[in-house]
This record gives C-alpha cells, structure tokens and sequence, in this order.
C-alpha cells in the first residue's frame, strides 16, 4: 500500500502573459502516493475553490500519457524527475515526506504563458503545417499492402511517430530549440516510401518555419532526449541535419 | 407521431452505397469555394472531416477545444482499427465485418449504416498508409493483423499500442495540410455553447474562447458537429478530462433527436479505481485479452484473504482458479466481446469473488503466456502497457497478476442520423462518436477508430453534398443576425445565471455525486426501481447544483471552473436521458443490461417483438419528458439471432 | 545564404570550423611531441615553419578559422539566449545522460580564447611575429634567444610555475570543450545514429584525452624541469 506524504508546493502563479508572475507556496498534507500529480493539483484546487479562491490553471487532459496536454516542470525537470513519463502519469509515491515541490510552466520564447502553468504551443502546429505531412487526397489510393515496407524500417518510424508533441524537448533544452520534436516528424516520413515525394522541401520547409518562431539553435546537450517522454531519441535530429543539408546542397 | 425516416437508399444492401453514390446531387468545383462548413471537434472523426472537405474546396471552419487538434481523445485509443483485408487469409470478408458488427452491436444498429461502414474499411486503411501511419508489419513487409473481441478473424490493424495516435496523427498532418492551403481555418481553445438555427436550418454556433472567456459567433452553410461521446456524465470514465457532451445535448435542446443514450460501453479491462481522490480510469488495452486469461479464485475463502491481503495471487494453485469467461464461453473464451466480458466480471464480483481490498477486480493473468511464449515475447507485444501498469498501481504484471475491473468506455448512443448523417435538424450533422449509428447496443472493439474514419474521409464529404447542392445560391450569413444575437443571449444569461448561485459546493463534488448515482443506477446493471429513482435523485441534483453551486473567478475571462460548471449542467440532463431511455427499454441488450431481463444464465435477453427500434429522444423543453419516438429497425439480410459466444 | 540564416546552416559553419580546428590541435600537438624526444628535431620544426609564407598564409586561414567560429558562437548563444525567453527556472537540474560541458561550451570557449591570448604572447609573438618584424632575436634573462628556437623558449615559459598552472588549466577547459564538440560536430553533419551515438562519444573521449595528455606531457615535462 502507498504510504500519505506531506509536502509544500511552490507552484508558479501568472495572471496574463504580460503580467508578472511569480511563486506562491501552498503546505499540501496527508496526500496517498497512488495519487498523480495532477490529481494532486486537483485536491489542492478544490481547496482554493473551496476557500473562494481561483484555482491554478495548467494544461491537461487525456490523463493516461498520451494527448501531450499536459506540461508542469517540477524540481527542474519536465514532467518531473522520473524519466519517460509525462506529468500526469507522475506518482506522488515518487516524491519525498516533507519535501519541497517547485512547479513552473514550460519557459520558453516559443511558448508564452498564458496563465499560470498553462503556455501557447501553438507554434508546434504552425511548424506541422508547413510540411509535417504526405500531400495525398482522400480517395482511393493503392492497396495498402501495395509498397511493402521493412519491419526494420516500419518499426523505426513508429518510434519517430510516438511524439506526442508536449513540448518537453523545447522546455528542456536550455537553447529553447524544437529541433527534437521537428526532427522526429521530418524522419518518420523521410524513412517510409510514402515520404521520399515531398523529402526534400519538407526539411527545408519544417525547419524554416521553426526558425522563423524564434526556437534557438541545437547544441546538442542531450537533454531533450532525457527529458522526453516518449524517449524519442536525437538521432532523428542527426538525419533531420543530414536531411537538411543535403537538401540545401541540392538547391 | 412523427415519422421518422433515415432515408436508406433502395436496392439491395450490397448495392446501397454505390447506388446512393452514384446518384446523389453533387457540387461543382466553383460553387464548393462559396459554401462555408463548421466542423465542431477534431478527432478521427472531425479532423478526417474537416481536412476531406478541405480538399474538395469548401470553406471549412474547425473547432477544437484543446490547445491542438492532435490532442482530441481519438488519441488514446490503443488496441487496432478493424478492415475487412483478409491480408490473413482466414476467410475475412466485407460480409462478415457487417455480419460481426451487427452481432456484436446486438442486433439494434442499422444494417445499410453498417454494411456500408464494412465497405469503406479497406480504403480506410489504404488511406491511412499512404498517408505515412506506420502500422505495424511483419518481416515480408506486409501489414500485420491480431484479433479483437468479439471476432473469430484477424482484421486488426495496429500501430504498437498507439494506433489511435497514429490514425490521428494521419487526418491531423492531413488537416494541417489544408490549413497550410487556406481551406481550412482553425480555431483552438474553443468550445461550442449552442447551434445557430435560421429558417429551420443549422446555419452556425456559438461558442467561447476559453482563452478570453468572450463568446464569439460563427456562420456557415452547414455545421458538422463531432464531438465525442458523453462518458464522463459519469464523472469516472476513461474519456479524457475535457471530453463533454455539451454540444450534442445543445443540438438535442434545438430539435437534434437523441437516439439510443442507454447504450454505453463498459471496458472491461481498466485499472481499478484507487481511492476517492482520483480523477479518471486508466484503460488498458483490450489487445491484452489475446495473451492474458481472466481468473478469480473459485474458493469464496480464497477471495477473503486475497481482499484482507492475507494471500497472495501466486499462492493459489491453478486448479483453485476459476478462469470463468472460458468456463462460460469456451468457443470465444477470453476474447468474448466487451459487455459480456465486463459483465461476467461484475457477476463474480457481486458474488463476492472480487479481488482487491474493495472486492471490485479481478485478475489477468500472463503467467501462461510467458510460459508459453517467454517473458521476451509477452514484452515484445505488450511491454509498453506493463510499464504504463506498473507505473500507476506499483505493480510487476511480470511476476504478479494484473488487476483489472470495467469503468465506462465509450457511448454507442448519440445524436440521431440518417443514412446522410444528418441529424434531424437539416444542415447539422453528427459523425463519429457523436452520433448513435452504427454499433447498436455494444460497439466491438477497434471499430471505433473504424467509425470515425468512415464517417469523416468517406461518408460526410459525399452525403453533405447532397445537401448543400441546393445551397449554392444562399448567400454567406452574416452573425449580425437576430438568431445570432438571441442564441449568444441565451448562453451569456446560463453563464450569469451559474456564476451568480454563489453556493457552497465545488463543481466537481457535484459531478461525482452525480456520476456516482449514474453508475450505481446507470450502470452496468439496471433495474425499473433504480432507474425510477435514479430519475428523481438527478432532479434533486440538478437542483442543488443550480442553487448551492460556486464558481469562482469572472465571467468573460479565461474560467477554468466555469467551463466544468457548464459541461456539468448538460452531464446532468444527459444523465437523466439516459435513464429515461434505460427505464424505457425493457429488454437486455449489448451494453443495456436490464437484471429484470435476463436468461437462467444470466446472459441478456433481448426482445425483439417489442425493441427493435432506435428510441429516438425529442426535447419538449426544460422540466418536461422528452417524447420518444421509434425508427424501427428492418433486417433483410441478415436472421436476428440471440448472441452466443459459446459454441 | 543558408549558413547564415537556417539554424542548421549556422550550427554547420560551427561544426565545420571546429573540426579543422581539432585537426590544426592534432597536429600542433604531434609537434610539440617531437620536443619530448629531440630538442634539436623540434627546433628543426620550428625552423621549417618559422615564417615562411606557407606558414604566415596557414596561421591566416588558421585565425580566419577561429575567428568564425568564435563569432558564431555568440551568434548562436546569443540567439539561444533570447529563444530561452524573458523568464527563467528557479529549479535546474541536469539529467545524467547529459554533460556538464554541453551546457556551458561558451564559458569554456571564452577560457579556452584567454588561454590562446597568454598562448600568443608567450610564443608566437616571439617567434613568428618577430620574425616578421625583421626582429632577429630577444633576450631574455640577459641571454639572447634565436625566435626559431622554440625548445628554449618552452624551457622558459615552463620554468615559471604559474605559467604550468594557467596552462593545464587552459588544457583541461580545452578537453571538456572538445570532448562535447567533437561528437557534436558529427551529429550537426548529420554523421550519427543510435548505434554511432555511443560510438562517437566514446572516440571523443578517448582522441580528446589522448590529444591533451600530449599537451599536457609538454607543460609538465618542461615545467618540472625533467626536460
């Protein structure tokens, strides 16, 4: 059976993107550890609204690791400190009797606040717009098991394919760069069949747009394959260059 | 009374689709740029919608509530997406995908809606794989396949556990295409408030920016609404958290039917519920039954220790467990369909056989499966659902039995449509979940994503132009219009209204009040009395909620207790729907479990004589019971038989 | 121009200069091996090059090399800096897999660039630049010292205990600054995968240790006066 722990939440309030935010400690006491954390947040929001308060607005929504809504950096981490979990899938069995618990929004330049722990990532959907897909219409296209496609090559796109577009890669990398989550669409289609049509100006389009919304530039820390939930790792960032550079050679 | 007609084409039901196809009105290329249509919703459904209608040139407006249209809860489904192939061989047909369905919906579907979501399955899948979705394949390079319940073929095509992800991702990359294009405008953080009606058509909606928290209006041609399903009345369920019913129960209140809302979905394979903090259920995949065997102990006083912790699962010995759906139902045994399987565990544990502390779960066991295949294997096929498992219980499924108990899944009822999926109110229509059509009584599992695919890629974009071909000289409304400012009047006074109670109690201690009377009446057994008093209990509710109820924060600004408040008011009377039409259906049948009705065995009785009918639910307005009229169901092709899964 | 303007483009420039800049410190560093074995063969190396124009025209290309990459590099914090946003974390943590140099590359650049300023006064303005200056010799300590004879000069530099500390100190930044760049500037080619991943690092390692053992056998050699 878990055990209850108590412990302080320091958790980040901000009215409005313009305004100034700031920490705000709330003592949290008697939680069970088979709560998640953002059941956690909800005990603690029925206390404010309880007291008349507003509650803390934060992103969620599918609860089971998956939707990628969710998106709290606690003690320095994105998603928390347990690896390939994203938030809501976070224990407070995890978590330490007594212990200080400090809770932010994801900060970056590419996705402004919007209130307290909740940020504007629509910047990743513009990115997917501008390339992030096989231009093919509704309608009949060939059998489906016309273009067989490698085990290999079919399970190593499903790994590209597991991003679930949170945003952690961006909150972890102390460049604020996107490159993981642009690179993992990028070599999902750059490695099926049914990519190789649009492989080239999609990299070059992807990327554009990245750097148009003002992500930073790679340096290749790491920390966003550490960080990230779906352990998407960055030799997709490593063909998304290859990708890319060839691409630009070729202009 | 009135008639209802779902407008089933003529001919023979194999002939159906191409026949409507082939003569149904359609728009030409130019005029498509002068019709504008709002897509509600950007799930598999509304998404695929959203982006085909694109494609063909009309003005989409698309609507989602999250802050992406990939984050709809199409995105958790895990197991597969079902096509009539036959990739295996083993004597798949589009024939047998409609004859499975209709039999797992317990013959209450419509047989012309299902033959023909059977027929466009295939170009679902061809569809999906040109659009870069990595199914899985085997080592030939070809597309792999398992088996589901309630199916005697392998027809599932699957993407790891994630398949739900990767169809949506598919219409979500093919919907960011048409954004690109400029055919599609998306609006996110946006939630519904009400359908706009001019004329006796749907010509717009109304809804909230739940950034700015102002309502804003929206016009269109035709308004497609794909919502979801409505689940979290119960406030437990496996839906994700912003998953409402808010916008199908708006369209009831302005004409839409409501058809079937007694039919929902129990899964049978959830983890339990942990303690009365939590949030949601956690669904694990139905794909687990292939390997898995479903057990109790068969000595009561086994049970008792298990629940008092006094013995562990390993500790009984194989010839004390009772693996009760293969001693019920040897021909299909573990992977008989959801209801029957949810409902077998509800029996053991009702009868004391549970086996957690709260006697509410039972085991699934893959001790005979790593056994059997090695502990490499079992990881290889379901290592991402163990860790998931271990991560939230702190639990090996390795070395200890999983546990496992039904929680509310999904919901075959919806909004009522005719073949066009059009609801009863021309110019709205309903797909996906959204809508009640196609899986009866019980829907089978990876038939979902199946669904919402259908509708949105291949069905919507034809049906809707036989519609709007008599549109194209109606000009663009503008949302100055008086129907506009009454519709928007209306939501701001409900808003004003709730916010001015100024009670006592927290949304949300409401809503599990609520959900919990939903479920201990609603749920997966019925009776008359429950369902009578479970009438009474919710207008208790419902008035407690409108009078001790406190939302704090501001009207027309980002309100996160506010946007609960307002979904909570339509869970309230979607709930008393729900019983109305459980009350009303006098029989046992799929997901509709009536104790009154039931045979020695304690399997569902049907009766055919008097219920072979969609109820269809007509609002008369607030305080008054809906009326209830019948869309009766024909079969032609296929002999309604009773479901039997055990020989 | 995509070098300039593509974040990718602008990480190549930076991957690109600093290979051939590892590759200048290689063979700098076989160089100074020679003085290890033979005072006399290191002088005639330092002779040979001296400033004649291959070298003068290298020394050039050499400083165009640092220079780039030098302004890149604060380009590219400085663009990373703002793409950070305005707000920053209270709580940082750096997870295990990743190193400690690969956050701080520009603090140990900026080390490494004072390190190369002592570098050029203490060598390469007397010998190179001396040379061109139609210098001929300079004295030091009373005795004259010919600008082609670097082993002297070594022996001098090293004799001040201070000069040893400040140079392994500017070794050991340049071996954390290596040991990420190194790797780092195959995978902004595009050179990696999963399986080279490990593989690269642990040849960054084992050449980035190997490369300033060599520096650093020099330093200390001379420095504790057994050479």
């Amino acid at each position: 059976m878990d055990k209850n722990i108590s412990f302080t939440l320091k958790v980040w309030r901000q009215r409005g993107p313009k305004a100034k935010g700031e920490f705000k400690e709330y003592p949290m006491k008697d939680i069970s550890g088979g709560t998640s954390f953002l059941e956690m947040l909800d005990i603690l929001n029925e206390e404010l609204v309880g007291k008349g308060e507003e509650p803390i607005v934060f992103d969620h929504d599918c609860r089971e690791g998956i939707c990628g809504m969710c998106s709290l950096y606690v003690n320095g981490h994105p998603h928390g400190p347990e690896g390939g979990v994203t938030t809501c899938q976070l224990f407070m069995r995890k978590f330490k009797d007594g212990e200080t618990i400090t809770v932010e929004p994801w900060r970056s330049a590419g996705f402004p606040v919007i209130r307290d722990l909740m940020v504007d990532r629509t910047a990743y959907d513009t990115i997917m717009q501008a390339g992030g897909y096989v231009s093919v219409n509704t309608g009949a296209p060939q059998d489906a098991n016309a273009t067989p496609i490698s085990k290999e090559i079919a399970d190593e796109a499903m790994d590209s394919a597991s991003c679930i577009g949170c945003g952690a890669c961006v909150a972890a990398c102390k460049n604020g760069s996107a490159m993981l989550f642009v690179s993992a669409k990028v070599s999902q289609l750059a490695i099926l069949p049914q990519g190789q049509v649009e492989r080239v100006r999609r990299a070059k389009a992807m990327v554009a747009k990245m750097d148009e919304l003002g992500f930073g530039n790679c340096t290749n820390t790491r920390a966003c394959e550490a960080e990230c939930p779906k352990n998407i790792t960055i030799s997709n960032i490593a063909r998304l260059n290859r990708e890319f550079i060839s691409a630009k050679c070729k202009d | 009374m009135t008639k209802i007609d779902s407008k089933i084409p003529e001919g023979k039901l194999a002939e159906k689709w191409t026949n409507y196809k082939n003569h149904q009105k359609l728009v030409n290329p130019s005029n498509k740029r002068r019709l504008d249509i709002i897509v509600v919703g950007t799930g598999l459904a509304g998404a695929s919608a959203a982006a085909s209608l694109g494609e063909m040139g009309f003005k989409v407006l698309n609507f989602c509530i999250q802050d992406s249209p990939r984050r709809a809860h199409s995105i958790a489904a895990q197991g597969g997406i079902n096509a009539a192939k036959n990739y295996t061989n083993d004597g798949d047909s589009v024939y047998r995908l409609f004859y499975d369905t209709i039999k797992g919906g317990d013959y209450r579907s419509r047989e012309s809606n299902v033959y023909r979501l059977a027929e466009v399955s295939n170009a679902i899948i061809d569809q999906c794989v040109a659009q870069g979705v990595p199914f899985a394949r085997d080592y030939g390079g070809s597309l792999d396949n398992r088996s589901f319940g309630g199916a005697q073929v392998s027809r599932t095509f699957y993407a790891k556990g994630q398949t739900g992800q990767q169809l949506l991702l598919g219409a979500y990359s093919a919907l960011s295409r048409q954004i690109n294009k400029g055919t599609v405008e998306l609006y996110t953080r946006y939630e519904m408030m009400d359908l706009v009606i001019i004329d006796g058509r749907a010509r717009g909606i109304i809804v909230r920016n739940l950034v700015t928290g102002k309502l804003e209006r929206f016009a269109a041609h035709a308004v497609v609404i794909g919502t979801g399903g409505y689940s979290n009345s119960y406030f437990l369920s496996t839906n994700a958290m912003s998953c409402n019913v808010s916008a199908p129960i708006q369209c009831y209140k302005k004409g839409a039917y409501f058809a079937n809302p007694a039919y929902v979905q129990i899964h049978p394979t959830c983890i339990p519920v942990h303690g009365d903090k939590q949030s949601k259920l956690t669904l694990m995949s139905e794909s687990l039954r292939n390997d898995g065997r479903i057990w109790v102990p068969k000595k009561l006083e086994d049970a008792k220790a298990i629940q008092a912790g006094k013995l562990k699962p390993t500790d009984i010995p194989d010839e004390d467990r009772d693996f009760y759906l293969e001693r019920r139902y040897p021909a299909f045994g573990n992977l008989v369909p959801r209801d029957v399987a949810s409902r077998a565990a509800k029996e053991r544990c009702d009868a004391g056989f549970g086996v957690n502390e709260t006697g509410l779960a039972v085991f699934l066991d893959f001790k005979y499966a790593i056994e059997r295949l090695g502990a490499e294997a079992v990881e290889a096929r379901y290592g991402n659902l163990f860790q998931m498992y271990e991560e939230i219980t702190d639990q090996n499924p390795y070395k200890t039995p999983m546990m496992i108990f039904p929680a509310i899944h999904y919901t075959m009822g919806g909004i009522w449509v005719d073949y066009e999926l059009m609801t009863s109110i021309p110019g709205l229509f309903a797909i996906g979940e959204c809508n009640f059509s196609d899986h009866g009584a019980n829907r089978l599992g990876a038939s979902a994503l199946m669904q919402g695919l259908a509708d949105g890629y291949f069905v919507l974009p034809y049906t809707i132009q036989n519609y709007l071909s008599d549109q194209i000289s109606v000009p663009r409304f503008s949302t100055d219009l008086p129907e506009f400012e009454t519709a928007e009047k209306s939501v701001y006074d409900m808003m004003k209204k709730l916010m001015n109670v100024k009670g006592k109690r927290t949304v949300d201690s409401i809503h599990k009040e609520f959900g919990l009377i939903l479920w201990e009446c609603v749920g997966m057994g019925r009776t008359k009395k429950g369902l009578e008093q479970a009438i009474v209990r919710i207008d208790e509710i419902r008035k407690e909620f409108w009078s001790n109820v406190f939302i704090p924060g501001e009207l027309d600004d980002m309100n996160p207790e506010l946007e609960k408040a307002i979904r909570v008011a339509n869970f309230i009377d979607m709930g008393q729907l729900m019983a109305y039409d459980a009350l009303n259906r006098e029989e046992s049948c799929g997901g509709h479990f009536r104790e009154e009705y039931q045979t020695e065995e304690g399997e569902a009785k049907r009766d055919d004589k008097d219920f072979m009918y969609v109820s269809c639910w007509n609002y008369q307005g607030e305080d008054k019971k809906p009326e209830l009229l019948k869309e009766e169901l024909v079969y032609e092709e296929t002999e309604v038989k009773t479901r039997n899964y055990k020989v | 121009m995509w070098l300039n303007n593509s974040s990718i483009g602008r990480k190549l420039v930076m991957s690109v200069t600093g290979l051939a800049l590892i590759l200048f410190l290689t063979f700098h560093m076989a160089m100074n091996l020679v003085a290890l074995f033979s005072v006399e063969g290191y002088n005639m190396v330092c002779e040979f090059l001296g400033a004649n124009w291959y070298a003068v025209v290298a020394t050039m290309g050499l400083a165009a090399l640092f220079v780039i990459h030098i302004v890149y590099a604060f380009w590219l914090t400085l663009q990373n800096y703002k793409a950070r946003g305005n707000d920053r974390y209270a709580v940082t943590d750096r997870p295990k897999s990743v190193e400690w140099s690969s956050q701080n590359m520009l603090v140990l650049g900026v080390i490494v660039l004072l390190g190369i300023g002592l570098h050029l006064v203490h060598f390469w303005s007397k010998m190179m630049l001396v040379e061109l200056t139609n210098g001929k010799e300079f004295v030091i300590n009373g005795n004259a010292i010919s600008p082609t004879d670097g082993a002297a000069l070594i022996r001098y530099t090293f004799s001040q205990w201070y000069n040893v500390v400040l140079y392994l100190i500017w070794i050991a930044a340049i071996w954390f600054h290596l040991n990420h760049g190194f790797w780092s500037a195959f995978q902004t080619i595009g050179w990696n995968n999963k399986v080279w991943q490990s593989r690269l690092q642990t040849i960054s390692l084992w050449y980035t240790t190997i490369l300033c053992l060599g520096f650093a056998a020099v330093v200390i050699l001379f420095g504790a006066g057994i050479l």
